[in-house]
């Protein structure tokens, strides 16, 4: 048993309070890792998982408690001093360089140099050997970083913080988010490894299954107050949900209801409808048809082509080929606004880069597309803009102290209802939504489910894409499935699993 | 400014407003006159107009101001423009060979020609000299609001190239010629006084405009929102293009206001002179006013107090005695120190000292 003093511990963190103004984000919380653990941190959006990693980061000062770090109380000033600790975070979003090659990526600061400059050739070829040792993988380190997918961003990233930061503490903040099943079971691989040569894991996930898959404990944080800690095969899967979210659920048995009711209901003409639609090198040549008071899930792997599709629909990109109708008329000039005309509107799938604007306050991001539709000069007034934010706060349960908070201070389940709020003001006739429910908890996930099946039973056509099988087909009316960029199938609702993976496959 | 007045007065909130620091700077530059220099305050009254150091800092602050206003939207929107001086240099030189076009070769009729020193004759009327020049500092703005938005050249090159070339452009207008202006009329834009200095009417006037403009309408948060996240602004339907060539077209126009004033006050086109330097003075302004360089929130007021910031320095060194060729490094130094106070570490500091424990 752990003692108090955090003796043959990693890391002992005792009593961590920290407050927020208006918000009580930890208080008095505890938490161990030990050696050669792989410890999940689990919770609801805003319940404190974050702020506790800050604080074990430098990134935020706790207001109270004692961290003990391999038997030695610390104090973390800075980010850089957490790594001089040993600590290293892989973050969700890649705090990496894009614009700097692989290699460069995982050496800098730490070049071999050769005459006084750098010598490429050791550094190409160390950069490349690290990738195959520590990760097996091999792949073009000359090219750059900005150039692979998400995926392979992060694997460098951890490449990085275990070679060159020689961490014992690793951070894992959703690194799977963005992973195909494949590279999922890679990472894993690393990580059982690096469990066994003492290093400890804290592994944040939204993903349930993963956290059986691969963590020893897990602790739960719920509104800033510590729930527990326990062994992960000791605990039932339904109480670990109970206790995240305080409530048990029977949302799922709702939505299989809403949905078969709301099935009824789907109109007989597509609103949308592509033909032979595609872009080559992106998206090959499609049909697609979307119903009103319909859901259409699209599932695929990463890199599957769905995003892309998404792009493609909402006018981001001009399509190479076929065409594109709403509503009967078709459509020859592609561009968001031109889109958002014909009554489409597309929650992309980076939150961060392509959906919120952070600076703005929740109001004005709520009320953006609608106002962006309505020009300059029409301007909504103060108190039209606050009628329509609160609205909508209230209608999805946006959890904000006010409609004149910061988004970037919200959490991202909820900085994802403003998303859908800013679209919902606009009224659309098409909702394509990437990835709505992408790193927020189970209890807002369902949530959001719920809020599409409600959205397509008021009459309007969503397309639904998530990496999680599982959510689309509990979602949809009709699954598509895409593999290597084109679609490769189509199902009704009563599909089974396996059937839809063995097509995400290409098989 | 907009602000629902829902949580309480709270000193957090001050310190956090973006007129507070370059209130607060400017304020400690007027005490430390307040203290070290007799009279500094004084105000005489002549003909029923009013005459000091304070009011001399607001009238020299006028074209500064004039430029920060438009150099604000441009920097809110991420971008930056270099080209406000060479601007104001060219349409010194459209006004004054609109009033005054003999000196580059025109042909006068011969009744006219004798008028052509009178303080009472111009050749084109001054609504029209004003309105084309205005029209054409527009253009240039849109020139470089084309390059930017549409050709997607890095602000500060696209910039650049009016910068350098604008001059040589005002001395083409004029052939080469330093023209100088007679008309009485023109040069109370810059010298008029009517009680305050009539610039500082005219600065009040393009304020109200840009707010109104920015404020009233939807323009402001499309800039704010273009600044911040372009990607997120372009997918919620925002034409971001559009934003900013209206942004850098508007900084153009208050870049033609400023040079008319400039003009005015010196009574020449000097291609050379006017507006020299001023758009690193702007920049600062808008920098000291608290917006990012990076883009998104901007104040408007706080970039007008920025720009008196940087005349009250001027001028005090001036009523300090420090002689004319040390004045920049001193302005340097007086920068830093400005700067410093925008930096996280600092205002946290401030902040700590400043709100008691557990307020």
């Amino acid at each position: 048993m752990p003692d108090m003093d955090g003796e043959g511990l990693l890391v002992s963190m005792r009593g961590i309070n920290k407050t927020f103004p208006g918000v009580q984000a930890l208080i008095n919380v505890d938490f161990d890792l030990r050696y050669g653990e792989i410890h999940a941190l689990m919770g609801g959006n805003g319940a404190g998982k974050s702020t506790l990693i800050k604080v074990l980061t430098g990134v935020e000062h706790p207001d109270g408690g004692h961290i003990t770090l391999m038997g030695k109380e610390v104090h973390v000033r800075s980010p850089k001093h957490a790594q001089a600790l040993g600590i290293s975070t892989v973050y969700q979003e890649i705090n990496l360089c894009p614009n700097l090659t692989v290699a460069e990526n995982i050496l800098i600061g730490r070049e071999p140099m050769r005459f006084g400059s750098i010598d490429w050739k050791k550094l190409n070829a160390q950069a490349r050997e690290t990738l195959v040792r520590v990760l097996g993988m091999e792949i073009d380190v000359t090219k750059v970083l900005g150039s692979y997918s998400v995926a392979i961003q992060q694997m460098v990233a951890i490449v990085r913080a275990l070679e060159i930061e020689g961490a014992k503490v690793l951070i894992l903040d959703e690194p799977t988010s963005s992973l195909s099943i494949r590279e999922t079971e890679q990472l894993f691989e690393v990580m059982r490894k690096l469990k066994s040569e003492g290093v400890g894991i804290i592994f944040i996930t939204h993903f349930i299954d993963q956290v059986y898959q691969i963590s020893d404990r897990v602790t739960i944080i719920r509104n800033g107050l510590l729930v527990g800690t326990y062994a992960t095969a000791a605990l039932p899967r339904m109480e670990l949900i109970t206790k995240m979210i305080g409530k048990t659920i029977t949302v799922l048995d709702e939505m299989s209801k809403a949905k078969a009711q709301s099935a009824a209901r789907i109109g007989k003409e597509p609103v949308l409808e592509a033909r032979d639609f595609g872009q080559p090198g992106q998206v090959e040549p499609l049909d697609l048809e979307v119903f009103a008071g319909e859901v259409l899930g699209l599932a695929g792997l990463v890199g599957s082509g769905r995003t892309e599709t998404a792009a493609l629909l909402f006018g981001l990109e001009t399509p190479e080929s076929g065409s594109l109708t709403v509503e009967g008329k078709p459509v020859n000039r592609f561009s968001p606004q031109e889109s958002i005309k014909r009554g489409l509107a597309l929650s992309p799938e980076d939150r961060k880069a392509a959906g919120i604007v952070d600076e703005l306050t929740v109001r004005e991001n709520i009320i953006l597309a609608l106002q962006a539709g309505q020009g300059w000069f029409r301007y909504l007034n103060l108190p039209k803009q606050y009628e329509i934010a609160e609205k909508y706060m209230r209608l999805l349960d946006i959890s904000t102290p006010s409609a004149d908070q910061l988004v970037k201070n919200l959490s991202g389940g909820n900085q994802q209802k403003v998303i859908l709020a800013r679209w919902l003001a606009t009224n659309p006739r098409v909702l394509i939504l990437d990835e709505p429910t992408r790193g927020i908890d189970v209890g807002a996930k369902a949530e959001i489910q719920k809020l599409v099946l409600a959205l397509a039973e008021e009459g309007k056509a969503c397309v639904f894409i998530s990496s999680e099988l599982e959510e689309v087909m509990r979602t949809s009316h009709r699954i598509a499935v895409m593999s290597n960029r084109r679609k490769v199938a189509e199902f009704g609702a009563d599909v089974d699993e396996q059937t839809v993976m063995q097509a995400m496959a290409g098989e | 400014m907009m602000a629902k007045p829902k949580s309480s007065f709270s000193m957090r909130k001050i310190t956090e407003s973006k007129l507070f620091f370059p209130f607060l700077t400017l304020a400690i530059i007027l005490v430390i006159d307040l203290i070290a220099i007799p009279n500094f305050f004084s105000i005489q009254v002549r003909d029923g107009n009013l005459y000091g150091s304070v009011i001399d800092i607001m009238r020299n602050a006028s074209t500064v101001m004039l430029l920060a206003l438009g150099m604000t939207l441009v920097i809110a929107t991420g971008g930056v423009d270099l080209s406000v001086g060479a601007v104001m240099a060219i349409a010194a030189s459209v006004a004054a060979i609109m009033m005054n076009p003999v000196i580059v070769g025109l042909e006068l009729p011969p009744d006219l020609m004798k008028f052509i020193n009178d303080p009472q004759f111009t050749y084109s009327p001054l609504w029209e000299v004003i309105v084309v020049t205005l029209i054409v500092a527009t253009i240039c703005g849109l020139w470089n609001g084309i390059l930017v938005a549409y050709i997607r050249i890095q602000p500060m090159v696209a910039t650049l190239i009016l910068m350098i070339a604008g001059r040589g452009i005002a001395q083409l207008i004029t052939n080469g010629v330093r023209i100088q202006i007679f008309y009485q009329p023109y040069a109370f834009i810059g010298q008029g006084w009517i009680v305050l200095p009539f610039s500082l009417y005219i600065v009040a006037f393009v304020f109200l405009i840009t707010w109104v403009l920015t404020r009233r309408t939807a323009i402001g948060l499309f800039i704010e929102s273009v600044g911040t996240n372009f990607r997120s602004s372009m997918y919620s339907g925002i034409n971001e293009r559009r934003v900013k060539l209206l942004a850098y077209s508007f900084c153009g126009f208050c870049a033609g206001i400023a040079g008319l004033v400039a003009s005015s006050n010196i009574k020449t086109s000097d291609a050379f002179n006017i507006g020299a330097g001023l758009e690193l003075d702007a920049i600062l302004a808008v920098v000291i006013g608290g917006t990012l360089m990076s883009g998104g929130r901007f104040s408007l007021l706080a970039s007008l107090f920025g720009a008196l910031v940087i005349q009250a320095i001027t001028t005090s060194m001036y009523a300090f005695g420090v002689p004319a060729f040390a004045l920049q490094a001193i302005k340097g130094v007086f920068v830093i120190f400005i700067i410093l106070l925008y930096s996280e570490q600092v205002r946290a500091l401030i902040r700590k000292i400043s709100a008691p424990k557990g307020a």
